[in-house]
Protein backbone atom coordinates (compact mmCIF):
# COMPACT_ATOMS: atom_id res chain seq x y z
CA UNK A 1 0.00 0.00 0.00
CA UNK A 2 1.51 3.38 -0.99
CA UNK A 3 1.35 5.97 1.88
CA UNK A 4 -1.68 8.73 2.37
CA UNK A 5 -2.39 11.00 4.69
CA UNK A 6 -5.57 10.49 6.53
CA UNK A 7 -8.12 13.14 7.12
CA UNK A 8 -10.97 12.58 9.36
CA UNK A 9 -14.02 14.90 9.21
CA UNK A 10 -17.34 15.76 10.68
CA UNK A 11 -18.87 18.05 8.36
CA UNK A 12 -20.03 17.27 5.13
CA UNK A 13 -18.56 20.46 3.77
CA UNK A 14 -14.82 19.75 5.13
CA UNK A 15 -15.44 16.54 3.77
CA UNK A 16 -16.43 17.72 0.19
CA UNK A 17 -13.55 20.62 -0.06
CA UNK A 18 -11.17 18.05 1.43
CA UNK A 19 -12.01 15.85 -1.00
CA UNK A 20 -12.40 18.31 -4.54
CA UNK A 21 -9.16 17.39 -7.09
CA UNK A 22 -9.35 18.95 -10.71
CA UNK A 23 -8.26 15.65 -11.64
CA UNK A 24 -11.33 15.11 -13.89
CA UNK A 25 -11.17 12.71 -17.02
CA UNK A 26 -8.48 10.18 -15.54
CA UNK A 27 -8.75 6.94 -14.39
CA UNK A 28 -11.25 6.64 -11.39
CA UNK A 29 -8.23 4.59 -9.73
CA UNK A 30 -6.01 7.18 -10.25
CA UNK A 31 -8.18 10.16 -8.23
CA UNK A 32 -5.71 11.81 -5.51
CA UNK A 33 -8.52 11.53 -2.85
CA UNK A 34 -11.10 9.19 -2.12
CA UNK A 35 -13.58 9.10 0.29
CA UNK A 36 -13.47 6.26 3.14
CA UNK A 37 -16.41 5.34 5.34
CA UNK A 38 -16.92 1.09 5.57
CA UNK A 39 -13.47 0.57 3.95
CA UNK A 40 -14.61 -2.68 2.83
CA UNK A 41 -13.95 -1.78 -0.98
CA UNK A 42 -11.54 0.69 -0.22
CA UNK A 43 -8.89 -0.85 1.96
CA UNK A 44 -8.87 -3.80 -0.24
CA UNK A 45 -8.14 -1.97 -3.81
CA UNK A 46 -5.08 0.53 -1.91
CA UNK A 47 -3.88 -2.63 -0.43
CA UNK A 48 -3.37 -4.11 -4.17
CA UNK A 49 -2.32 -1.08 -5.22
CA UNK A 50 -5.29 -0.79 -7.66
CA UNK A 51 -6.45 2.71 -5.88
CA UNK A 52 -3.09 4.68 -4.59
CA UNK A 53 -4.48 7.74 -3.10
CA UNK A 54 -2.75 10.57 -1.91
CA UNK A 55 -5.23 11.33 0.25
CA UNK A 56 -8.08 9.66 2.45
CA UNK A 57 -10.81 11.26 3.51
CA UNK A 58 -12.82 9.74 6.35
CA UNK A 59 -16.52 10.17 6.05
CA UNK A 60 -17.70 7.39 8.69
CA UNK A 61 -17.87 10.65 11.64
CA UNK A 62 -20.22 12.44 9.96
CA UNK A 63 -24.10 13.61 11.74
CA UNK A 64 -25.77 9.97 12.13
CA UNK A 65 -28.67 11.45 12.90
CA UNK A 66 -28.98 13.03 9.71
CA UNK A 67 -26.43 10.28 7.62
CA UNK A 68 -27.44 7.36 9.30
CA UNK A 69 -31.06 7.42 9.22
CA UNK A 70 -33.58 5.58 7.59
CA UNK A 71 -36.70 7.24 6.64
CA UNK A 72 -39.69 5.27 5.66
CA UNK A 73 -43.12 7.93 4.73
CA UNK A 74 -45.77 7.45 2.02
CA UNK A 75 -43.26 8.58 -0.60
CA UNK A 76 -41.12 6.01 -0.27
CA UNK A 77 -37.31 5.54 1.95
CA UNK A 78 -35.30 8.01 2.17
CA UNK A 79 -31.97 6.15 3.07
CA UNK A 80 -28.69 8.39 4.28
CA UNK A 81 -25.53 7.58 3.08
CA UNK A 82 -23.99 6.43 6.32
CA UNK A 83 -26.57 3.67 7.15
CA UNK A 84 -24.77 0.37 7.09
CA UNK A 85 -25.68 -2.68 5.23
CA UNK A 86 -26.73 -4.60 7.69
CA UNK A 87 -28.57 -1.71 9.51
CA UNK A 88 -31.39 -2.05 6.22
CA UNK A 89 -30.92 -5.65 6.14
CA UNK A 90 -32.35 -6.07 9.60
CA UNK A 91 -34.87 -3.04 9.18
CA UNK A 92 -38.94 -4.67 9.46
CA UNK A 93 -40.17 -2.46 7.11
CA UNK A 94 -37.88 -2.90 4.39
CA UNK A 95 -38.03 -6.25 4.83
CA UNK A 96 -41.92 -6.30 4.71
CA UNK A 97 -42.86 -3.56 1.74
CA UNK A 98 -39.47 -3.64 -0.06
CA UNK A 99 -38.15 -7.32 0.14
CA UNK A 100 -35.99 -6.66 -2.73
CA UNK A 101 -33.94 -4.37 -1.00
CA UNK A 102 -33.38 -6.85 1.97
CA UNK A 103 -32.96 -9.56 -0.28
CA UNK A 104 -29.72 -7.81 -1.93
CA UNK A 105 -28.07 -6.98 1.38
CA UNK A 106 -28.93 -10.06 2.66
CA UNK A 107 -27.58 -12.24 -0.19
CA UNK A 108 -24.39 -10.16 -0.14
CA UNK A 109 -20.99 -10.75 0.90
CA UNK A 110 -20.64 -11.45 4.69
CA UNK A 111 -22.58 -9.99 7.64
CA UNK A 112 -19.18 -8.76 9.13
CA UNK A 113 -18.78 -6.57 5.66
CA UNK A 114 -22.26 -5.97 5.79
CA UNK A 115 -21.89 -4.32 9.72
CA UNK A 116 -19.23 -2.16 7.84
CA UNK A 117 -20.15 -1.07 4.32
CA UNK A 118 -22.58 1.37 3.74
CA UNK A 119 -25.17 2.05 1.50
CA UNK A 120 -23.62 5.33 -0.14
CA UNK A 121 -20.68 3.71 -0.89
CA UNK A 122 -22.31 0.03 -1.92
CA UNK A 123 -23.09 1.26 -5.46
CA UNK A 124 -19.57 2.09 -5.86
CA UNK A 125 -17.89 -1.01 -5.25
CA UNK A 126 -15.20 -1.48 -8.18
CA UNK A 127 -15.42 -4.33 -10.10
CA UNK A 128 -13.56 -8.10 -9.45
CA UNK A 129 -12.33 -8.63 -12.64
CA UNK A 130 -9.54 -10.35 -12.28
CA UNK A 131 -6.87 -8.33 -14.62
CA UNK A 132 -8.64 -5.04 -13.28
CA UNK A 133 -7.43 -6.38 -9.59
CA UNK A 134 -3.86 -7.72 -10.59
CA UNK A 135 -2.02 -3.97 -11.48
CA UNK A 136 0.50 -6.07 -13.62
CA UNK A 137 -1.77 -6.96 -16.25
CA UNK A 138 -2.82 -4.59 -19.38
CA UNK A 139 -6.37 -3.17 -17.86
CA UNK A 140 -7.87 0.12 -20.28
CA UNK A 141 -10.00 0.69 -16.77
CA UNK A 142 -6.52 1.46 -14.61
CA UNK A 143 -4.85 2.80 -18.09
CA UNK A 144 -6.49 3.63 -20.81
CA UNK A 145 -5.13 2.57 -24.26
CA UNK A 146 -3.46 0.02 -22.89
CA UNK A 147 -5.51 -3.19 -23.50
CA UNK A 148 -8.24 -6.02 -22.19
CA UNK A 149 -6.57 -8.58 -20.62
CA UNK A 150 -9.95 -10.61 -20.04
CA UNK A 151 -11.58 -10.29 -23.57
CA UNK A 152 -8.99 -13.35 -24.43
CA UNK A 153 -8.01 -13.99 -20.90
CA UNK A 154 -10.29 -16.34 -18.63
CA UNK A 155 -13.56 -14.32 -18.53
CA UNK A 156 -15.75 -16.89 -16.80
CA UNK A 157 -17.17 -14.59 -14.64
CA UNK A 158 -17.02 -11.44 -17.19
CA UNK A 159 -19.75 -9.95 -18.42
CA UNK A 160 -22.17 -10.62 -21.44
CA UNK A 161 -24.18 -7.48 -21.34
CA UNK A 162 -23.06 -3.38 -21.67
CA UNK A 163 -19.36 -4.62 -22.73
CA UNK A 164 -17.29 -3.45 -25.91
CA UNK A 165 -14.27 -3.92 -27.11
CA UNK A 166 -12.15 -2.22 -24.23
CA UNK A 167 -14.28 -3.82 -20.87
CA UNK A 168 -16.01 -6.65 -20.37
CA UNK A 169 -15.53 -6.57 -16.71
CA UNK A 170 -18.79 -7.11 -14.60
CA UNK A 171 -20.56 -4.40 -12.11
CA UNK A 172 -20.51 -6.69 -8.93
CA UNK A 173 -23.32 -5.46 -6.88
CA UNK A 174 -26.22 -6.68 -6.00
CA UNK A 175 -28.11 -3.88 -3.88
CA UNK A 176 -27.53 -1.54 -7.26
CA UNK A 177 -29.59 -3.99 -9.24
CA UNK A 178 -32.77 -3.37 -5.92
CA UNK A 179 -32.15 0.37 -6.68
CA UNK A 180 -32.09 0.88 -10.40
CA UNK A 181 -35.43 -2.08 -10.47
CA UNK A 182 -37.23 0.79 -7.53
CA UNK A 183 -36.35 3.87 -9.91
CA UNK A 184 -34.47 4.68 -7.21
CA UNK A 185 -33.08 8.55 -7.13
CA UNK A 186 -29.26 9.34 -5.38
CA UNK A 187 -28.91 13.09 -3.59
CA UNK A 188 -25.44 14.10 -3.95
CA UNK A 189 -23.06 16.67 -2.20
CA UNK A 190 -20.64 18.21 -4.54
CA UNK A 191 -18.15 21.24 -5.06
CA UNK A 192 -20.97 22.35 -7.12
CA UNK A 193 -23.59 22.14 -4.33
CA UNK A 194 -26.08 19.58 -3.71
CA UNK A 195 -28.40 17.67 -7.11
CA UNK A 196 -30.16 14.75 -7.36
CA UNK A 197 -29.94 12.12 -10.63
CA UNK A 198 -31.46 8.82 -11.62
CA UNK A 199 -29.60 6.14 -9.85
CA UNK A 200 -29.92 5.06 -13.41
CA UNK A 201 -27.76 7.56 -14.37
CA UNK A 202 -24.68 6.91 -11.87
CA UNK A 203 -22.58 4.13 -13.59
CA UNK A 204 -21.51 4.61 -17.12
CA UNK A 205 -21.12 2.01 -19.65
CA UNK A 206 -17.73 1.31 -20.37
CA UNK A 207 -17.82 2.04 -24.05
CA UNK A 208 -14.52 3.39 -25.09
CA UNK A 209 -13.78 4.81 -22.11
CA UNK A 210 -14.10 1.90 -19.09
CA UNK A 211 -11.95 4.49 -16.79
CA UNK A 212 -14.56 6.91 -16.31
CA UNK A 213 -17.11 4.41 -14.12
CA UNK A 214 -19.65 6.85 -12.74
CA UNK A 215 -20.95 10.27 -13.38
CA UNK A 216 -19.54 11.87 -10.03
CA UNK A 217 -17.40 14.88 -10.06
CA UNK A 218 -14.31 14.59 -7.91
CA UNK A 219 -15.17 15.61 -4.65
CA UNK A 220 -18.79 14.77 -4.88
CA UNK A 221 -20.60 12.87 -1.93
CA UNK A 222 -23.30 10.25 -2.59
CA UNK A 223 -25.87 11.75 0.86
CA UNK A 224 -29.25 10.08 0.38
CA UNK A 225 -30.78 7.33 -1.43
CA UNK A 226 -34.73 7.66 -2.39
CA UNK A 227 -36.58 4.76 -3.19
CA UNK A 228 -40.20 5.97 -4.48
CA UNK A 229 -42.93 3.74 -2.77
CA UNK A 230 -45.24 1.66 -5.45
CA UNK A 231 -47.52 -0.86 -5.66
CA UNK A 232 -44.90 -3.08 -7.04
CA UNK A 233 -42.43 -2.56 -4.48
CA UNK A 234 -44.12 -5.13 -1.84
CA UNK A 235 -44.42 -7.77 -4.81
CA UNK A 236 -40.21 -7.99 -5.12
CA UNK A 237 -37.64 -10.07 -5.16
CA UNK A 238 -34.13 -10.90 -5.73
CA UNK A 239 -33.03 -14.57 -7.13
CA UNK A 240 -28.99 -14.60 -6.82
CA UNK A 241 -26.93 -17.40 -8.72
CA UNK A 242 -23.39 -18.26 -7.38
CA UNK A 243 -20.49 -20.48 -7.44
CA UNK A 244 -20.96 -21.24 -3.57
CA UNK A 245 -24.06 -20.41 -1.53
CA UNK A 246 -23.25 -17.85 0.31
CA UNK A 247 -20.24 -15.19 0.52
CA UNK A 248 -19.94 -15.19 -2.65
CA UNK A 249 -20.46 -12.85 -6.01
CA UNK A 250 -23.32 -13.65 -8.50
CA UNK A 251 -22.88 -15.39 -11.58
CA UNK A 252 -26.15 -14.53 -12.92
CA UNK A 253 -29.01 -12.34 -10.85
CA UNK A 254 -32.32 -10.79 -10.74
CA UNK A 255 -34.62 -8.05 -9.58
CA UNK A 256 -37.97 -8.42 -10.11
CA UNK A 257 -40.85 -5.85 -9.00
CA UNK A 258 -44.15 -6.92 -9.96
CA UNK A 259 -47.79 -4.77 -10.06
CA UNK A 260 -50.09 -7.72 -10.75
CA UNK A 261 -54.03 -7.72 -11.20
CA UNK A 262 -54.69 -11.06 -10.71
CA UNK A 263 -52.01 -12.87 -12.95
CA UNK A 264 -51.94 -10.09 -15.53
CA UNK A 265 -48.92 -7.69 -15.33
CA UNK A 266 -49.59 -4.14 -14.93
CA UNK A 267 -46.23 -3.49 -14.28
CA UNK A 268 -43.17 -5.26 -14.29
CA UNK A 269 -39.36 -4.22 -13.07
CA UNK A 270 -36.73 -6.09 -13.57
CA UNK A 271 -32.51 -5.60 -13.62
CA UNK A 272 -30.45 -8.20 -13.52
CA UNK A 273 -26.39 -8.65 -12.12
CA UNK A 274 -23.31 -10.76 -12.63
CA UNK A 275 -23.82 -10.74 -16.41
CA UNK A 276 -23.62 -7.05 -17.14
CA UNK A 277 -21.16 -3.88 -17.10
CA UNK A 278 -23.43 -1.82 -14.81
CA UNK A 279 -26.00 -2.13 -12.89
CA UNK A 280 -28.61 -3.44 -15.65
CA UNK A 281 -32.34 -2.58 -16.14
CA UNK A 282 -33.95 -4.68 -18.82
CA UNK A 283 -36.66 -2.18 -20.29
CA UNK A 284 -37.47 -4.47 -23.13
CA UNK A 285 -37.97 -7.42 -21.40
CA UNK A 286 -40.55 -5.36 -19.11
CA UNK A 287 -42.10 -3.84 -22.18
CA UNK A 288 -42.76 -7.40 -23.20
CA UNK A 289 -44.95 -8.28 -20.28
CA UNK A 290 -47.27 -5.45 -19.84
CA UNK A 291 -50.94 -6.28 -19.74
CA UNK A 292 -50.58 -10.12 -20.15
CA UNK A 293 -50.59 -13.33 -17.82
CA UNK A 294 -47.31 -14.38 -16.26
CA UNK A 295 -46.33 -17.75 -16.66
CA UNK A 296 -44.11 -20.14 -17.63
CA UNK A 297 -43.70 -18.84 -21.11
CA UNK A 298 -44.12 -15.09 -21.17
CA UNK A 299 -41.61 -14.98 -18.72
CA UNK A 300 -39.28 -16.97 -21.23
CA UNK A 301 -39.95 -14.57 -23.48
CA UNK A 302 -38.79 -11.68 -21.59
CA UNK A 303 -36.07 -13.64 -20.38
CA UNK A 304 -35.03 -14.07 -24.19
CA UNK A 305 -35.78 -10.46 -25.37
CA UNK A 306 -33.54 -9.63 -22.16
CA UNK A 307 -30.64 -11.27 -23.43
CA UNK A 308 -31.19 -10.91 -27.05
CA UNK A 309 -27.84 -8.59 -27.51
CA UNK A 310 -25.54 -10.84 -25.17
CA UNK A 311 -22.30 -11.06 -26.31
CA UNK A 312 -20.56 -13.89 -24.80
CA UNK A 313 -16.63 -14.66 -24.51
CA UNK A 314 -14.85 -17.97 -24.55
CA UNK A 315 -15.28 -18.98 -20.95
CA UNK A 316 -19.01 -17.05 -19.89
CA UNK A 317 -21.35 -18.62 -22.57
CA UNK A 318 -23.27 -20.47 -20.32
CA UNK A 319 -24.06 -17.08 -18.53
CA UNK A 320 -26.49 -16.28 -21.33
CA UNK A 321 -28.57 -19.24 -20.48
CA UNK A 322 -27.96 -19.22 -16.74
CA UNK A 323 -29.07 -15.42 -17.00
CA UNK A 324 -32.51 -16.41 -18.50
CA UNK A 325 -33.23 -19.40 -16.36
CA UNK A 326 -32.32 -17.13 -13.42
CA UNK A 327 -34.90 -14.42 -14.75
CA UNK A 328 -37.77 -16.61 -15.31
CA UNK A 329 -37.27 -18.29 -11.83
CA UNK A 330 -37.14 -14.71 -10.41
CA UNK A 331 -40.32 -13.85 -12.16
CA UNK A 332 -42.32 -16.84 -11.46
CA UNK A 333 -41.06 -16.51 -7.47
CA UNK A 334 -42.13 -13.40 -7.60
CA UNK A 335 -45.48 -13.40 -8.83
CA UNK A 336 -45.77 -16.29 -6.27
CA UNK A 337 -44.88 -14.46 -3.37
CA UNK A 338 -48.00 -13.91 -0.68
CA UNK A 339 -49.08 -10.47 -1.10
CA UNK A 340 -48.58 -9.08 2.60
CA UNK A 341 -51.97 -7.67 3.56
CA UNK A 342 -51.22 -3.60 3.64
CA UNK B 1 19.10 -22.45 16.50
CA UNK B 2 18.31 -25.11 19.01
CA UNK B 3 14.64 -24.62 20.56
CA UNK B 4 14.86 -23.50 24.00
CA UNK B 5 12.24 -25.26 25.85
CA UNK B 6 11.32 -22.14 27.71
CA UNK B 7 10.65 -20.17 24.61
CA UNK B 8 7.33 -20.08 23.54
CA UNK B 9 6.27 -20.77 20.00
CA UNK B 10 5.64 -17.26 18.79
CA UNK B 11 9.11 -16.01 20.73
CA UNK B 12 10.70 -18.75 18.63
CA UNK B 13 8.73 -17.12 15.29
CA UNK B 14 9.68 -13.97 16.25
CA UNK B 15 13.26 -14.70 16.16
CA UNK B 16 12.96 -16.89 13.07
CA UNK B 17 11.60 -14.18 11.04
CA UNK B 18 14.14 -11.43 12.21
CA UNK B 19 17.44 -13.66 11.15
CA UNK B 20 15.44 -14.82 7.64
CA UNK B 21 14.72 -10.78 6.87
CA UNK B 22 18.46 -9.70 5.74
CA UNK B 23 18.85 -11.35 2.85
CA UNK B 24 15.41 -9.86 2.02
CA UNK B 25 16.09 -6.33 2.77
CA UNK B 26 18.44 -6.27 -0.31
CA UNK B 27 15.76 -7.19 -2.74
CA UNK B 28 13.33 -4.70 -1.30
CA UNK B 29 16.17 -2.22 -2.35
CA UNK B 30 16.13 -3.02 -5.92
CA UNK B 31 12.25 -2.48 -6.64
CA UNK B 32 11.96 0.01 -9.23
CA UNK B 33 10.78 3.28 -7.93
CA UNK B 34 7.03 3.91 -8.07
CA UNK B 35 5.58 6.11 -10.72
CA UNK B 36 4.26 8.19 -8.57
CA UNK B 37 7.39 9.28 -6.88
CA UNK B 38 8.18 8.26 -3.63
CA UNK B 39 5.76 9.37 -0.87
CA UNK B 40 6.89 9.52 2.69
CA UNK B 41 4.90 7.42 5.51
CA UNK B 42 2.51 9.96 7.18
CA UNK B 43 1.89 9.15 11.39
CA UNK B 44 -0.53 9.58 13.41
CA UNK B 45 -0.74 9.55 17.08
CA UNK B 46 -3.49 7.71 18.08
CA UNK B 47 -5.93 6.20 20.87
CA UNK B 48 -6.94 2.94 20.63
CA UNK B 49 -9.71 1.64 23.04
CA UNK B 50 -9.69 -2.25 23.42
CA UNK B 51 -10.83 -4.33 25.13
CA UNK B 52 -11.84 -1.16 27.88
CA UNK B 53 -8.17 -0.26 28.22
CA UNK B 54 -7.04 3.18 26.16
CA UNK B 55 -3.64 2.51 24.15
CA UNK B 56 -1.79 5.61 22.43
CA UNK B 57 0.14 4.54 19.85
CA UNK B 58 2.37 6.16 16.88
CA UNK B 59 1.59 4.72 14.16
CA UNK B 60 1.63 4.98 9.80
CA UNK B 61 -1.70 5.88 8.15
CA UNK B 62 -1.47 2.32 6.26
CA UNK B 63 -1.80 0.10 9.39
CA UNK B 64 -4.87 -2.06 9.73
CA UNK B 65 -6.59 -2.88 12.81
CA UNK B 66 -5.46 -5.98 12.42
CA UNK B 67 -1.23 -5.01 12.32
CA UNK B 68 -2.22 -2.38 15.67
CA UNK B 69 -3.74 -5.05 17.50
CA UNK B 70 -1.25 -7.78 16.18
CA UNK B 71 2.39 -5.96 15.75
CA UNK B 72 1.64 -3.10 18.31
CA UNK B 73 -0.60 -3.63 21.23
CA UNK B 74 0.70 -7.56 21.18
CA UNK B 75 -2.56 -9.44 21.27
CA UNK B 76 -2.09 -12.08 18.65
CA UNK B 77 -5.29 -14.09 19.50
CA UNK B 78 -6.59 -12.30 16.35
CA UNK B 79 -4.85 -14.50 13.43
CA UNK B 80 -4.58 -12.94 9.68
CA UNK B 81 -5.96 -14.92 7.35
CA UNK B 82 -5.68 -13.32 3.98
CA UNK B 83 -5.56 -9.51 4.82
CA UNK B 84 -8.28 -9.11 1.76
CA UNK B 85 -11.45 -9.54 3.62
CA UNK B 86 -12.24 -12.70 2.56
CA UNK B 87 -11.60 -15.10 4.89
CA UNK B 88 -13.01 -13.60 8.46
CA UNK B 89 -9.89 -14.89 10.61
CA UNK B 90 -9.77 -11.66 11.87
CA UNK B 91 -13.55 -10.74 13.32
CA UNK B 92 -13.36 -8.95 16.17
CA UNK B 93 -16.00 -6.41 17.62
CA UNK B 94 -16.26 -2.48 16.69
CA UNK B 95 -18.72 -1.24 19.13
CA UNK B 96 -20.53 -4.72 19.84
CA UNK B 97 -20.77 -5.58 16.31
CA UNK B 98 -18.35 -8.07 14.41
CA UNK B 99 -16.21 -6.22 11.87
CA UNK B 100 -12.90 -7.31 10.07
CA UNK B 101 -9.67 -5.90 11.72
CA UNK B 102 -7.68 -5.90 8.10
CA UNK B 103 -10.06 -3.55 6.47
CA UNK B 104 -10.26 -1.39 9.31
CA UNK B 105 -7.83 1.59 8.92
CA UNK B 106 -6.33 1.66 12.87
CA UNK B 107 -7.00 5.25 12.39
CA UNK B 108 -10.13 4.96 11.69
CA UNK B 109 -10.81 2.97 14.82
CA UNK B 110 -9.97 5.69 17.00
CA UNK B 111 -13.16 6.61 18.93
CA UNK B 112 -14.54 2.94 18.67
CA UNK B 113 -14.58 0.10 21.64
CA UNK B 114 -12.34 -2.97 19.97
CA UNK B 115 -13.27 -6.16 21.62
CA UNK B 116 -10.70 -8.97 20.42
CA UNK B 117 -10.81 -12.66 21.52
CA UNK B 118 -8.26 -11.68 24.69
CA UNK B 119 -11.26 -9.26 26.06
CA UNK B 120 -13.46 -12.26 26.70
CA UNK B 121 -12.26 -14.62 28.70
CA UNK B 122 -9.14 -17.06 29.82
CA UNK B 123 -8.07 -20.15 31.16
CA UNK B 124 -7.26 -18.12 34.57
CA UNK B 125 -10.93 -16.80 34.36
CA UNK B 126 -13.94 -18.04 33.21
CA UNK B 127 -14.65 -18.74 29.74
CA UNK B 128 -17.10 -17.29 27.66
CA UNK B 129 -19.47 -19.66 26.90
CA UNK B 130 -18.48 -20.18 23.67
CA UNK B 131 -14.87 -20.39 24.03
CA UNK B 132 -16.13 -23.27 26.18
CA UNK B 133 -18.71 -24.43 23.50
CA UNK B 134 -16.00 -24.57 21.07
CA UNK B 135 -14.06 -26.83 23.53
CA UNK B 136 -16.71 -29.10 24.47
CA UNK B 137 -18.18 -29.48 20.81
CA UNK B 138 -14.12 -29.98 19.32
CA UNK B 139 -15.01 -27.24 16.60
CA UNK B 140 -12.00 -26.98 15.20
CA UNK B 141 -8.74 -28.67 14.13
CA UNK B 142 -5.62 -26.12 13.28
CA UNK B 143 -7.43 -23.54 14.97
CA UNK B 144 -6.19 -20.75 13.50
CA UNK B 145 -9.84 -19.68 12.14
CA UNK B 146 -10.85 -19.94 15.92
CA UNK B 147 -10.79 -16.26 17.48
CA UNK B 148 -12.37 -14.87 14.96
CA UNK B 149 -14.85 -17.91 14.85
CA UNK B 150 -15.42 -17.68 18.01
CA UNK B 151 -16.07 -13.96 17.93
CA UNK B 152 -18.41 -13.93 15.27
CA UNK B 153 -20.44 -16.56 16.55
CA UNK B 154 -20.93 -14.42 19.63
CA UNK B 155 -22.07 -11.61 17.27
CA UNK B 156 -24.40 -14.11 15.96
CA UNK B 157 -26.60 -15.61 18.80
CA UNK B 158 -26.64 -11.50 20.00
CA UNK B 159 -27.85 -10.36 16.47
CA UNK B 160 -30.47 -12.89 17.19
CA UNK B 161 -29.51 -14.98 13.93
CA UNK B 162 -28.70 -18.31 15.78
CA UNK B 163 -32.20 -19.51 16.16
CA UNK B 164 -32.14 -22.54 13.36
CA UNK B 165 -28.90 -24.39 11.98
CA UNK B 166 -29.66 -22.55 8.38
CA UNK B 167 -29.38 -19.11 9.38
CA UNK B 168 -26.29 -20.32 11.93
CA UNK B 169 -24.87 -21.94 8.57
CA UNK B 170 -25.87 -18.53 6.51
CA UNK B 171 -24.71 -15.76 9.11
CA UNK B 172 -21.41 -17.49 9.73
CA UNK B 173 -20.54 -17.67 6.01
CA UNK B 174 -17.95 -14.64 6.52
CA UNK B 175 -15.85 -17.31 8.74
CA UNK B 176 -13.65 -19.92 6.23
CA UNK B 177 -12.25 -23.16 8.30
CA UNK B 178 -9.64 -24.52 5.90
CA UNK B 179 -10.17 -27.60 7.98
CA UNK B 180 -13.48 -27.87 7.64
CA UNK B 181 -14.98 -28.30 11.04
CA UNK B 182 -18.43 -26.51 10.13
CA UNK B 183 -20.76 -29.14 11.53
CA UNK B 184 -18.98 -28.83 14.85
CA UNK B 185 -19.09 -24.77 14.49
CA UNK B 186 -22.53 -25.13 14.58
CA UNK B 187 -23.55 -27.41 17.30
CA UNK B 188 -20.97 -25.54 19.38
CA UNK B 189 -22.70 -22.10 18.31
CA UNK B 190 -26.15 -23.99 19.34
CA UNK B 191 -24.93 -24.44 22.57
CA UNK B 192 -23.58 -21.92 23.50
CA UNK B 193 -27.10 -19.72 22.12
CA UNK B 194 -28.80 -21.42 24.75
CA UNK B 195 -26.81 -20.83 27.64
CA UNK B 196 -25.75 -17.37 26.75
CA UNK B 197 -29.65 -16.55 26.40
CA UNK B 198 -29.59 -17.91 30.51
CA UNK B 199 -26.79 -15.37 31.43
Amino acid sequence: MRPFEYQRTTDESDAVRAATSTAANIPATDQPIQFLAGGTNLSDYMRLEVLRPERVVDIARLDRQRYGQIEVSQQGLRIGALVRMADAEDHPLITRDYPVIRDTLYLAASRQIRNMATLGGNPLQRTRCEYFREVSFPCNKRKPGSGCSALDGVNRGHAILGTSDACIATYPGDFAQALIALDATIETLGPKGKRTIPFAKLHRLPGDTPHLETTLEPGELITFIHVPSGPWTRQSRYVKVRDRTSYQFALASAAVALDLNGDQVRSARIALGGVATVPWRAAEAEQSLHGKPLNEGTAQEAAEIAFAQAKPREHNRFKVDLGKQTLVRALLETRDMKATSV
Amino acid sequence: MTFDARMNRRQFVTVAATSAALPLAGHAAMDPPSSQGSRSPSLHQLTLNVNGQNHVLGLDSRTSLLDALRDHLGLTGTKKGCDHGQCGACTVHINGRRALSCMTFAAAAEGDQITTIEGLGSATEALHPMQQAFIDHDAFQCGYCTPGQIMSAIACVNEGHASRPEDIREYMSGNLCRCAAYPNIVAAIEQARDRMRQT
